[in-house]
């Protein structure tokens, strides 16, 4: 339970009830629609990029505190960053939350999703996000996590 | 006398820790936990009997056709089928509706036929009417359900018309509980000559159920909702109108003779049941039926209806908690939402507390969104769970709200 609790509280009080990223990016370059099947939860992202450079991410959608952290942060993270870092910030998230990655591969922001990795059945929750924007940036507006 | 602790012992699985809690089981509408008699009953098969069935000559397969077939007679027995030879052997539920879609609706159906069936379903008793309706062109209409989750029978007769030409319907609802006056229901259908298919998936493990008296012309069982295995379920159906319909799947065993010019089918039911069939589950649902026969499905529903009230008390003291769908007839389902909490951060912190629930959309999305959600969490009863068991769900969630809420 105190696992359970701190990866809870760490996420929840910052970013899953009150996200700063929510809602639209107007005008954006980019958007995608990404569904977990699972849960039924659906979140749409929009993004703008100048160049190769994302300028601002926002995500709209309701879905469960693990779900909703983690496009905040996210979305956080990503302002600022080339389309290639992008990519790679979520290769590293996708190890931290399924295999031993060294923390040092995510920013500091993104580590507290560590704890996920012990619930399997969370991990499509936290990536749902990331998986999307990916999606978004290639073009393909749909994302699922199956 | 059966007690509570003795019903409970029965089950081994239930007697374990999960993240060093005690397990609450409280899952038995997705699949109910297996008694140490039906555990048995497979491993016995496996040690002393397993063999093929129906054509060998041999003592092992004399024995394991004994069993298989008494099975089917005890599952008749149970469920008041006038023969064993209307009951079925399939995979589920599941398979059992995909029979009847493809084997006796696809052939008959055409434009302008309607296929009736309720809000209230599950995807089983959904898609596969969808597909017989772009098979053959006819329609799929549904029931609307109300409010307080139960079905809004004038609905279901405004939909029943002389165009519908078969009426599908849950007896109990997974989503919710609901328990659907079959009966009636099937009685009205016949009025205007539909075919009747009742899906009771989540009744056979709960409450009588009897097959001449609901007077419906098929019946869909699920044997691992009824402390049996996984993979073994039923169709029971009526003898005469198996007898009128071609099988479904060719292969072993279907067969009476078979020639490159013509072959001819073996009696019903076999003829509907290809191939080398799930021996070992099919005992070890007999064995279920004999454990229900013995608990007694009185003593069941009494049991799961005290728990039902427990339970709808000690969620609707919490506040915060919305408990979805109160029909006057439920079975023992509790679903509810927590206030500003995801039903998915829900299971997890319960699953913490060694709760085991289910979560998401039960397989049910139009129910789902007849209530305006996403998702649901669903605490479901079987006649092994205690009070106890339902405190400890309602601290769980009290945990919950206090973590996110």
């Amino acid at each position: 339970m105190s696992d359970l609790r701190e990866l809870y509280l760490e996420m929840v009080t910052d970013h899953a009830k009150n996200p700063r990223k929510r809602g639209k990016v107007e005008p954006c370059t980019h958007i995608g629609t990404g569904h977990n099947p699972l849960c039924g939860d659906k979140i749409v992202i929009t993004v703008s990029v100048d160049g190769d450079v994302i300028q601002d991410v926002k995500f709209d959608g309701e879905g469960c505190a693990i779900s909703t952290a983690s496009a905040d942060l996210m979305a956080e993270v990503l302002v600022g960053k080339t389309l290639e870092e992008a990519r790679d910030l979520f290769d590293g998230f996708h190890k931290l939350l399924t295999d031993d990655a060294s923390l040092n591969d995510v920013p500091r922001k993104l580590q507290v999703f560590s704890g996920v990795r012990e619930f399997p059945m969370r991990v499509k929750c936290a990536t749902l996000s990331w998986h999307t924007v990916i999606a978004a940036l290639d073009n393909k507006n749909e994302a699922t996590t199956e | 006398m059966i007690t509570d602790a003795t019903i409970s012992d029965m089950f081994p699985a239930l007697h374990q820790e999960v993240g060093g809690k005690r397990l609450v089981y409280l899952d038995s509408a997705a699949t109910t936990q297996k008694p140490q008699c039906v555990i048995d009953a497979i491993t016995s098969y496996y040690e002393c009997d397993n063999a093929n069935i129906h054509r060998g000559v041999h003592t092992l397969s004399q024995r394991a056709t004994t069993s298989y077939e008494n099975a089917r007679t005890n599952i008749a027995h149970l469920l008041g089928a006038s023969r064993p030879e209307e009951v079925v052997f399939l995979r589920g539920a599941t398979e059992a509706i995909n029979l009847v879609a493809q084997a006796w609706a696809r052939p008959r159906l055409c434009k302008g036929d309607e296929i009736l069936i309720t809000e209230m379903e599950h995807h089983s008793n959904i898609v596969p009417w969808q597909l017989v309706c772009e098979q053959t062109g006819a329609s799929l209409k549904v029931a609307k359900v109300l409010d307080d989750g139960s079905l809004d029978i004038d609905s279901f007769k405004e939909l029943l018309t002389e165009d519908t030409v078969l009426v599908s319907i849950a007896h109990v609802s997974n989503a919710i509980g609901t328990i659907n006056p079959v009966k009636e229901m099937c009685s009205l259908a016949k009025n205007v000559g539909a075919t009747t298919v009742v899906d009771g998936a989540q009744a056979t493990g709960h409450m009588q159920v009897d097959f001449s008296d609901i007077d419906c012309d098929f019946y869909a069982i699920s044997g691992h909702k009824m402390f049996g295995p996984t993979g073994i379920g039923c169709l029971v159906g009526n003898y005469d109108i198996l007898q009128e319909m071609e099988p479904w799947q060719g292969g072993g065993d279907m067969i009476l003779t078979v020639s490159f010019k013509e072959t001819t089918w073996n009696e019903v039911p076999f003829k509907f049941e290809a191939g080398t069939p799930n021996i070992a589950g099919a005992i070890g649902l007999g064995a279920a039926v004999k454990f229900i026969e013995d608990v007694g499905y009185d003593e069941m529903t009494t049991r799961e209806q005290e728990l039902l009230a427990y339970g709808r008390n000690v969620l609707s003291s919490i506040e915060g908690v919305t408990l979805i769908g109160a029909a006057e007839h439920n079975a023992g389902v509790l679903a509810f939402t927590v206030k500003n909490v995801h039903p998915h951060d829900v299971g997890t912190i319960l699953d913490s507390s060694g709760v085991a629930i289910r979560t998401g959309n039960h397989c049910a999305e139009p129910l789902m969104k007849r209530f305006g959600l996403t998702a649901t969490c669903r605490a479901s009863l079987s006649v092994y769970n205690t009070t106890e068991d339902l405190d400890v769900l309602g601290a769980a969630i009290q945990e919950a709200i206090r973590m996110l809420g």
